[in-house]
């Protein structure tokens, strides 16, 4: 638990999880949540940093930062996903391929 | 019983992380979500990053996640119980994501990481407020400007047009 590559391991399961997610899911939503994962795997990094080089809180204004952006773009993001619904009355990613209906 | 408690909140974390990457069920999904987000609030306390944790807690878990799930009942018809979401191509999609992590595992394992001693801070909010009242105000004031511009378009793209 003291150390800082147990934080980094679960920090690389956690953003190939969400890899996978964004990969592999075709609901617009699911994509979102596995970019939010992504996130978090990345705000786990700079804690982990943080604590562990000296206790530099640069890292913990970052993760703030993060978190901020992370709720821009989820606000953003399904505002988008919703117009796409009332237009495609679908949103499975792939099936909105085109720029005109 | 600190590093049984690590372990716990790692597990819950990765494996909610996991039932949100392959259930079959949406709803079930944002719930795995939910957990996993509190796993992520855990490994920051342990982080002794306090005022990140709250933070974690009120803007993923009572903003983000309600934002997803609104997002769910929206684009699905609630009469619809099954809301389902398949997964194309998991093959192709595991072998790439396995490569990379072992990447980035062994990545983690070969570099020499520099780790300086700590003692736990008593708090870091007045820390964190001095930083972005000083250093990092600009972006401060940037990241306020975007949140603006966020909550303007999110509510211009999502009105109905008339």
């Amino acid at each position: 638990m003291d150390s800082l590559t147990n934080y980094l391991f679960v920090s690389v399961v956690l953003f190939a999880l969400g890899l996978y997610g964004v990969i592999t899911r075709r609901n617009g939503v699911a994509v979102l949540m596995g970019v939010e994962l992504i996130l978090n795997s990345a705000n786990i990094n700079f804690l982990a940093f943080a604590r562990f080089g000296g206790m530099n809180m640069a890292g913990h204004v970052f993760a703030l930062f993060v978190i901020v952006l992370a709720a821009a773009e989820a606000a953003v993001a399904l505002a988008i996903i919703i117009n796409i619904f009332n237009n495609f009355h679908t949103i499975n990613v792939d099936d909105v391929s085109e720029l005109k209906q | 019983m600190a590093e049984f408690t690590f372990w716990i909140v790692v597990g819950i974390t990765l494996g909610s992380a996991f039932m949100v990457v392959q259930s079959k069920n949406l709803v079930y999904s944002a719930y795995a979500l939910l957990f996993s987000f509190i796993g992520v609030t855990g490994l920051y306390v342990f982080l002794w990053a306090d005022f990140i944790a709250v933070v974690q807690v009120v803007v993923y878990v009572g903003g983000i996640l309600i934002l997803i799930i609104f997002g769910i009942m929206l684009t699905n018809k609630i009469t619809s119980v099954n809301i389902s979401h398949a997964s194309v191509q998991k093959k192709v999609g595991a072998v790439a994501v396995l490569g990379m992590a072992f990447l980035l595992g062994y990545m983690v394992i070969s570099t020499p990481w520099v780790t300086l001693a700590n003692v736990e801070p008593a708090e870091t909010t007045a820390a964190i407020g001095r930083l972005l009242m000083m250093d990092y105000l600009l972006p401060f004031e940037v990241a306020s400007l975007l949140l603006l511009g966020a909550l303007i378009g999110a509510t211009t793209l999502s009105r109905k047009e008339d």
